[in-house]
């Protein structure tokens, strides 16, 4: 994964709340046995309508999307977050992310980044009245800035410091596999095994 | 309640003593906690970028014997025997037996008994056991929480990890208690409760928490019932959904296939006790819910919390003080084609469908039979039955509830996922509006622009015969069937005070 310190792009308002993972990609683009290709089912029912704000040619290159409150609810599918990835997202701002979601995005370097829905109504203000204009997300301040505006976002510690060094969970957990081997030792033996496999007759 | 004041440790809930159970280590400034997991239950759709990411590093599967797939989002619920027709699903079934023979691990094909909804099988082979940790790529995980297991859906990032490592780095969670005190009335079902559970608290209201089911009303459900209302925690945002394990719940494990036996059994039981929450431990968020006065439950809208009483009316967005909320109730009944006051009765659906991992199990298809027996279908409905695995299709068979079905005028199908999510062949055309069992009532959930009313068994079976939302006792008021009709359990009489519009 590559280290995430800055990125700086269009922004994009999504003037929603409850975006679940359903809306994100449908189930229909599922059935990929592939991490990449997904960009044009981001969004896909909602982009056939022109008036679609992803389909408006001032945000053709946009890098950052701000959504309203409870984005990437409901399935846990990760599509969802290759999807924003594979369009061009590196950021998602908003008030209250679904939990699964975030922890997906953290692991494919696409930073969840909580802020107020204050400061959520106030970015859609201001990109709204400016179209296509440029925001700052700074990972290590944890701030984005857009113009003179500037606002604080929460993402977890340990969330951040894997995207600024761009670590594999895997690996990080390989290197405790000591002491995974010596919990296992202790496993119980009437906790479930699915091999060999049994039986009974109906 | 166990009572940990004696031995002098600090009370704990029933989450807290799964998670410290599995504490391979903790986290400290920050860092997550790391957990094993004991059973890792797999499917065809989040798992081959998982294994591929597996091959590409040179990693081994670590537990092929805590691990178990089944096929069950992608397949048709008609003529199994023959090849997927969709190429695409095909291809990712294909992958999945490919990679499971390579990988070494057990799976339960289209044909197989054990094949159907990973949610229903787990169980049922008694796989899914109190106090274990459980993960599976699919949000409705949670389901399994109803044993007492900590259930957790994941990311194919997290299916991989799982499967190289057999644990987990997770932050740790707030607990939420859900109390469900007093008596449901006849006909009032756990798909009830969860529904009303979900509108008060919303779908961002679980964020962050393990929520656990307390009360007698939750005591007084079955296995089924428990697993209906833990698999829709995650529609409250929520991480998992737990009950603890109690007599109900060693009944229904007994005997299964992988339920411990012999002395591991009393072992097991001797663990199992000791699950319960503690007296005196502290819950983050308490809410509160009355089961005596609950009515049977159905959505309007486009999420999960969008719902009112059956007896209700569409509500006006314009009563909605929050501004999103507002646009977004609005944006929801311009989807679902409704008018704020219509009342919830006055629609009228083009399909039933009974299934998923919320409703499919035997429990479910015995309820809804029970109403639709000798009964005749509304015209112009359709109505799709599918068992959640072909063991539950095998049981309800034997008790011949198949025929009752197909009498009525219902299709009765093989096992899988079928019409809760659009990904195989069963899905609603555009405009078409559904009666359904399942969990997400989100737009195109169910085909693109199909519209969806989460319903529980019961009134999914008296809407099939009125054609608009109904419970059993509107069947008796409209005079489509006569009172001795209804089983005597669910008689009007039994709930006179039930629906003020009768």
């Amino acid at each position: 994964m590559d280290k995430f310190m800055t990125v700086t792009g269009v922004a994009l308002p999504l003037r929603r709340s409850n975006v679940d993972t359903d809306q994100i990609i449908p189930a229909v683009y599922l059935k990929r046995v592939t991490k990449t290709g997904f960009e044009d089912a981001l969004f896909a029912a909602w982009r056939t309508d022109p008036e679609f704000v992803l389909n408006r040619p001032e945000y053709a290159q946009a890098r950052i999307l701000v959504a309203g409150a409870d984005f990437g609810t409901g399935s846990s599918r990760e599509h969802a977050v290759w999807a924003l990835r594979d369009y061009g997202f590196d950021v998602v701002l908003c008030p209250r992310f679904g939990d699964i979601f975030r922890g997906n995005a953290g692991k494919q370097g696409l930073l969840a980044a909580q802020i107020t829905e204050d400061d959520a109504q106030r970015l859609w203000s201001i990109i709204e009245a400016d179209p296509g204009i440029e925001l700052t997300v700074d990972l290590v301040a944890r701030t984005a800035r857009v113009g003179d505006f500037t606002v604080p976002f929460q993402v977890d510690d340990y969330t951040r410091w894997r995207l600024l060094e761009g670590l594999d969970d895997i690996g990080l957990t390989l290197r405790d596999e000591a002491r995974i081997a010596e919990f296992e030792s202790h496993r119980e033996p009437w906790r479930p095994r699915t091999l060999p496999a049994r039986q009974v007759s109906l | 309640m166990t009572n940990a004041s004696m031995s002098g440790e600090r009370p704990r809930t029933l989450a807290e003593k799964v998670w410290d159970k599995h504490l391979v280590s903790k986290g400290s400034d920050g860092t997550p906690d790391l957990i094993y997991i004991d059973l890792h239950l797999v499917h065809e759709v989040t798992s081959p970028q998982a294994f591929d990411g597996l091959r590409l590093a040179g990693r081994r599967l670590r537990r092929p014997d805590l691990t178990i797939a089944t096929e069950d989002h992608n397949t048709p619920t008609l003529a199994i025997d023959r090849p997927i027709k969709d190429l695409t699903s095909r291809t990712q079934i294909e992958t999945l037996r490919r990679n499971c023979e390579e990988f070494g691990v057990r799976l339960h094909s289209l044909g197989d008994i054990e094949q159907g909804i990973v949610h229903v099988v787990g169980p049922q082979l008694g796989l899914t056991q109190p106090g274990i940790t459980v993960v599976c790529g699919d949000s409705h995980t949670s389901t399994h929480g109803a044993f007492g297991a900590m259930a957790l859906g994941i990311g194919t990032s997290e299916v991989e990890h799982v499967m190289a490592t057999q644990t987990l780095p997770l932050q740790p969670f707030k607990t939420m208690a859900i109390t469900v005190d007093g008596t449901l009335r006849p006909g009032v079902t756990a798909k009830d409760v969860i529904l009303a559970v979900i509108a008060k608290i919303g779908t961002g209201g679980g964020q962050g928490y393990v929520l656990e089911y307390r009360g007698s009303a939750i005591r007084a459900l079955s296995m089924e019932g428990r697993m209906t209302i833990c698999n829709m925690s995650i529609e409250a945002g929520a991480r998992a959904g737990m009950v603890a394990p109690d007599a109900t719940t060693y009944a229904y494990l007994k005997g299964r296939a992988h339920s411990p036996a012999g002395q591991d059994w009393d072992d097991a039981v001797a663990y199992w006790e000791t699950l319960a929450t503690d007296e005196g431990a502290v819950f983050d968020a308490e809410v509160v819910l009355d089961a005596d006065t609950l009515e049977p439950f159905v959505t309007w809208g486009t999420n999960p919390g969008q719902g009112v009483s059956l007896s209700e009316t569409v509500p006006d967005p314009a009563g909605v003080a929050d501004a999103n909320e507002r646009a977004a109730a609005e944006r929801a009944l311009e989807y679902m084609d409704l008018a704020a006051g219509t009342p919830m009765k006055d629609i009228r659906v083009d399909t039933v469908f009974l299934g998923s991992c919320t409703n499919s199990r035997v429990e479910d298809l015995r309820a809804a039979a029970e109403i639709v027996k000798g009964q005749t279908m509304a015209p112009g409905l359709r109505m799709l039955v599918v068992p959640g695995s072909a063991r539950v299709r095998i049981e309800a068979e034997a008790e011949g509830l198949d025929k009752i079905f197909t009498d009525f005028g219902a299709e009765w199908r093989f096992a899988g996922c079928s019409m809760c999510l659009g990904m195989n062949p069963d899905q609603l055309a555009p405009g078409e509006r559904c009666a359904s069992t399942s969990n997400r009532n989100f737009e195109g959930r169910q085909g693109k622009g199909g519209r969806t009313h989460l319903v529980s068994p019961l009134v999914a079976a008296a809407t099939a015969i009125r054609g608009t939302l109904s419970s059993p006792w509107d069947l008796v008021a409209a005079g489509l069937v006569t009172a001795d009709a209804i089983p005597a359990e669910l008689a009007p009489a039994a709930a006179p005070a039930l629906d003020g519009a009768l």
